[in-house]
């Protein structure tokens, strides 16, 4: 089969363009260095099956990165048939470098100059022809993101695909030293096919990040659009998830029970209360995750990550972090695994290792669906929001206290340069996609491990059948006993305490299981936590919940970026006796008070 | 590092103040990273604003805006239009 390879720097739209390529999902956004890991997908060109491939973005064939070191030796083992090479229109002036560069491993090239839209509106002119002509490489003004120039680029493509790159030789890589041949190419190419105005116009970038960046205004509005952010899914996801759980019990009552009436009532009980409950309780979730993704996409795409990076830079400074370290952390609130991943594009190993040790502090939206549950049944809806709210706080406190704490032990030095992105309008289409892509996601985990996972605690809390369900002599019970000593002190339950240990598998089954365990889902449930805890121990367990070990997925990511078992140990551990004495401090403090 | 009474280091601009690239004065992980990013001995850069607390500078080169931290900044020489 024969291979084509998306090419270029940081943030230029290679996955836009994949997307728009493959009808994938690559996760797009603006802020360099989004894709951390080699997409592949297989499309029908011309008659014939070809894969494509995305690699990361490189500001340089010869960077130290870890991004750029992976595309260097992908280009060594794998020479593609066709490297599709894509430019920021806007930036030509200084992408062309990247291209010569390319240009000498005498790969079969198609150029794509892409945002082609936003370069018209700084008043750049490109005259492809010419350009095209002088290096003898087919070139096309594109915009990947609303489609402009895709089908003449296509064609292109096509057609390039037909004659393959016949082979590198080795001693190319030593003449890509040659830098200064480079420099003088450039000028040559540029004098005679591009014109960059003198001074840019005014735009809206620019004023936007007068106000955005304000030195005293820019922190405060930071603030103000996180709060928003996350009320706004709180107060418009709440009564989607009631619904949704609603839903799914009236659809118990009036055709699941009398469906299952025939069998025996061990089976009826496993398939009722066991996954059905299970898995409705998680399921209701998926409203929350749709708007969390789509909140998020938008603070992405419109570019404004950088923006907190700069704003955040200092204070990360002092914690021995950097700006982009914030945004990682920022991104954790996701999802903590392509967080953890995308400290990449760092080169301190000491740098990222810190950032790894405090992204699993944030708040992802797996215990974001726990703690929407549980402050909805424990406090009243004019506080919950602001319960919520004060768990990011946490969230960052956590994160910030490590990077104290641990900043000696991973000394660095890196030095921090990022590139500032213009404000770009997401579009509807790349929302969608982003959205789908989450909620397909969330699924797929569903069926892997909450399935797993509920019909597990369903056992244990049912067996031996002598035993009341979920009481303290099945096999949870005795779990629940026997950890209980040390969960007393923190006021969390036999029950809590056995979701807890669930919840390490991943959190998304925490409410499920407590479903499974009080054999009750939906309102039954909220009913019967707010009967069985106060919202000291609920607060206390949500602060554990939040602490400690995120998911096992997580921790497996930990332990394939650091390569190192000593480190992924520390984190867990950390976590962990962390989650334990702030849950203890704060328990024993608000029962100290008299609460 | 002593320089002559032209030049300076680029974190002494004032936001809105524009010059000339003269020297870069970095190791060379750093300096293939600022090449990539279009510095070039010569080229005109623009500083934007710099961020409170001695944070992040951002300053501009032709159409690429970058923000680099004050210490990075400080061994970059200018000389102002």
């Amino acid at each position: 089969m024969k291979r084509v390879a998306l090419l270029g720097m940081p943030n230029t739209g290679k996955s836009t363009l994949f997307n728009r390529m493959t009808g994938g999902s690559a996760r797009v956004g603006n802020w360099p260095g989004i894709t951390v890991e080699l997409l592949s997908s297989k499309i029908l060109l011309g008659g014939e099956m070809v894969e494509i491939i995305d690699l990361p973005g490189i500001y340089d064939i010869h960077g130290f990165s870890e991004d750029e070191q992976v595309v260097r030796h992908f280009l060594h083992d794998n020479v593609p048939d066709l490297a599709i090479i894509i430019l920021n229109a806007t930036q030509i002036e200084r992408q062309l470098s990247l291209l010569l560069q390319l240009k000498q491993y005498n790969l079969n090239m198609v150029v794509l100059l892409n945002m082609a839209d936003e370069s018209k509106k700084f008043g750049i002119t490109i005259d492809a022809a010419k350009m095209s002509s002088s290096l003898g490489i087919p070139i096309f003004l594109l915009s990947a993101k609303y489609g402009i120039g895709y089908n003449e680029a296509m064609q292109s493509i096509t057609k390039a695909l037909r004659y393959s790159t016949p082979g590198m030789a080795e001693e190319l890589r030593t003449q890509l030293q040659q830098d200064a041949h480079i420099e003088r190419e450039m000028t040559r190419i540029l004098q005679n096919s591009v014109q960059v105005p003198l001074r840019l116009p005014n735009n809206l970038t620019t004023q936007l990040d007068h106000i955005m960046l304000h030195p005293w205004l820019g922190l405060p509005i930071f603030f103000g659009i996180m709060y928003l952010l996350f009320q706004g899914i709180f107060i418009l996801g709440q009564p989607l998830q009631t619904g949704v759980g609603d839903l799914f019990g009236w659809l118990r009552e009036v055709a699941l029970a009398p469906l299952v009436s025939g069998l025996p009532a061990i089976l009826q009980g496993l398939l009722l209360d066991g996954i059905y409950n299970g898995v409705a309780t998680v399921a209701a979730f998926i409203p929350i995750i749709i708007l969390f993704f789509l909140f998020m996409a938008i603070v992405e795409d419109t570019g404004y990550l950088s923006r907190a990076a700069f704003l955040m830079d200092a204070l990360m400074a002092k914690l021995g972090l950097d700006g982009r370290s914030f945004v990682m952390l920022l991104m954790g609130f996701g999802c903590n695994v392509p967080a953890l991943m995308g400290t990449r594009v760092m080169r301190s190993r000491a740098l990222r290792l810190l950032s790894m040790l405090v992204i699993p502090f944030s708040l992802c939206s797996a215990r974001l669906q726990v703690f929407v549950f549980i402050t909805a049944a424990l406090f009243a809806p004019k506080s919950a929001a602001l319960v919520v709210f004060s768990l990011y706080l946490f969230s960052f406190a956590a994160a910030i206290l490590t990077a104290l704490i641990f900043k000696r032990y991973f000394p660095n030095s890196e030095p921090f340069v990022l590139e500032l992105p213009p404000y770009r309008f997401p579009t509807l289409r790349q929302m969608l996609l982003r959205g789908w892509h989450e909620v397909y996601h969330f699924v797929h985990r569903a069926s892997k491990f909450i399935i797993i996972g509920v019909v597990f605690v369903w056992l244990l809390t049912h067996y031996p059948a002598t035993a009341v369900p979920a009481g303290p002599d099945t096999w949870a019970g005795q779990i629940g006993g026997w950890l209980h000593p040390l969960f007393k002190p923190i006021g969390i339950t036999a029950e809590l305490t056995i979701a807890l240990i669930f919840g390490f598998v991943a959190k998304e089954i925490v409410i499920g299981s407590l479903a499974v365990i009080y054999g009750l889902s939906g309102h039954a449930l909220s009913g019967e936590l707010a009967l069985q805890l106060d919202w000291v121990q609920a607060y206390s367990f949500m602060l554990f919940t939040l602490i400690y070990t995120p998911c096992l997925s997580t921790v497996a990511t930990l332990h394939s970026e650091s390569k190192n078992t000593g480190f992924t140990l520390l984190s867990l551990i950390w976590s962990l006796a962390f989650a334990w004495v702030v849950s203890f401090v704060f328990y024993q403090g608000a029962r100290a008070l008299g609460y | 590092m002593k320089t002559n009474a032209t030049t300076e280091n680029l974190d002494n601009l004032v936001s809105g103040e524009s010059a000339t690239i003269f020297a870069i004065q970095t190791d060379d992980a750093l300096r293939q990273r600022l090449l990539a990013l279009g510095f070039r001995v010569g080229k005109r850069i623009e500083l934007i604003r710099k961020a409170n607390f001695s944070g992040p500078l951002q300053v501009r080169i032709g159409t690429t805006d970058i923000l680099l931290r004050k210490h990075e900044a400080a061994k970059i020489k200018v000389q102002k239009i």
